[in-house]
């Protein structure tokens, strides 16, 4: 019994308590890069929880094999051959989302949410609370990647996965789209938003 | 001239953190004080001007279509490219380990003061980020990868180290809501800086 609560906590704590991006500020390249429309947000989110998932499964079977020093480069090669994995099946079946994601598909291998997760639970755990920890992990990823890609989209092309939402009668009014929301740094923004709102909720987590 | 123009592109326009958001990580985590940060920046532009070069080369007479003709007729339609991200983080953390042990034989002040940074870099996005635009643009020639390198490396030196100067004075003058602090402001004042760095913007030379 005491097992299960610990797998259910190793799945939803980074759903909030312990989100990796807002909280671990682990793997913010990519938050940032690739939430100006939602579509590629949701794949890349997709792509990420795979990884990470298969990844912790595959370090935390080999990690009474593997040596402590040369761990780190371990791990990268088997992130790098998920991610190779993956950026080729995107490129056989998504092949225009796979062109608007260009580098950072590549960049997973980078992303710190997987060194992180890999180093801090992976190696000390059992396949299959790393397998949860990696869903989670993934799932709180690619949650904040929603929200933010919607915000951006939603105000910034007056669209939602590509389908206009804002009526036109808005825009006949003088509404206008702000194209502030498209560049780069609102991304980061939207981040400082969520971080505020999260932390004015969870007080605990506030810094001095 | 032509290097030169994307040399300058690289620092302001093409800007890693500020138009690309690569090396957020360290760019965060590092920046809490000015001498750290040039440190790291310093290693960067390092890291980016070796391997940009030696990835362009892996790229250009390894790993490209039709790359290996250099070997003879036979293996003029062989494509390794799907192998490009492996080998570019290979060369990367190799030539990471390969940097840090002769910068402790050959320069121990040097060592001392970057010490921990140097194995970090190795998963930098910055650093494979370089790499794979490198790919994507299909650069032409070793010069213009160093120079891309460079300007890169440069570029990120200077985001960190104003970034540093930054949180220096807003940790000590400024009264900050108290759920904002430490992250959130440091997100915020990222984004100034993006919007700030984007009057760039169409510079030629």
């Amino acid at each position: 019994m005491a097992e299960k609560i610990k797998n259910s906590r190793v799945f939803l704590n980074p759903f909030s308590k312990d989100n990796p991006v807002i909280v671990q500020v682990l793997g913010i390249c990519s938050v940032l890069a690739v939430t100006a429309k939602l579509a590629p947000a949701m794949v890349m989110g997709i792509s990420v929880i795979a990884v990470l998932a298969f990844s912790n499964v595959i370090i935390s079977l080999l990690r009474n094999t593997i040596p402590t020093n040369i761990r780190i480069i371990v791990q990268l090669v088997v992130v790098a051959g998920l991610v190779v994995m993956v950026s080729q099946l995107l490129a056989a079946y998504a092949y225009e989302v796979s062109v608007q994601l260009s580098v950072f598909i590549g960049l997973i291998i980078t992303n710190c949410i997987l060194m992180g997760r890999l180093e801090a639970f992976a190696l000390g755990n059992k396949p299959w609370p790393s397998f949860l920890d990696g869903v989670g992990n993934g799932i709180g990823y690619a949650v904040i990647l929603v929200i933010v890609a919607f915000f951006r989209e939603l105000l910034g092309s007056g669209t939602l996965l590509g389908y206009q939402v804002v009526p036109d009668s808005f825009y006949e009014l003088g509404y206008v789209n702000n194209g502030l929301m498209i560049l780069p740094p609102m991304a980061l923004i939207v981040v400082a938003c969520i971080i505020w709102v999260h932390r004015s909720i969870n007080k605990d987590l506030q810094e001095q | 001239m032509e290097n030169l123009n994307l040399f300058i592109r690289s620092i302001f326009i093409d800007n890693m953190i500020f138009a690309y958001f690569l090396g957020m990580c360290s760019y965060l985590a590092v920046s809490k004080n000015v001498k750290t940060a040039l440190g790291l920046g310093a290693a960067v532009t390092f890291m980016l001007v070796i391997t940009l070069p030696i990835n362009y080369l892996l790229e250009t007479y390894v790993l490209k279509a039709g790359a290996l003709s250099w070997l003879g007729p036979e293996y003029a339609d062989v494509d390794l490219s799907f192998l490009s991200l492996i080998m570019f983080i290979a060369v990367i953390a190799s030539m990471t380990q390969l940097v840090e042990m002769a910068v402790e034989k050959y320069a121990p002040a040097l060592y001392s003061s970057l010490g921990i940074f140097l194995p970090l870099i190795a998963v930098n996005c910055a650093i494979l980020g370089g790499s794979l635009f490198m790919q994507q643009r299909e650069f032409d020639g070793v010069w213009t990868s160093v120079c891309a390198g460079a300007g890169w490396g440069i570029g990120w030196l200077l985001a960190i180290v104003a970034l540093a100067a930054i949180r220096e004075r807003v940790d000590s003058y400024s009264n900050v809501p108290k759920p904002l602090r430490g992250i959130g402001i440091t997100f915020i004042i990222t984004a100034l800086m993006g919007i700030a760095f984007m009057s760039f913007l169409g510079i030629k030379i």
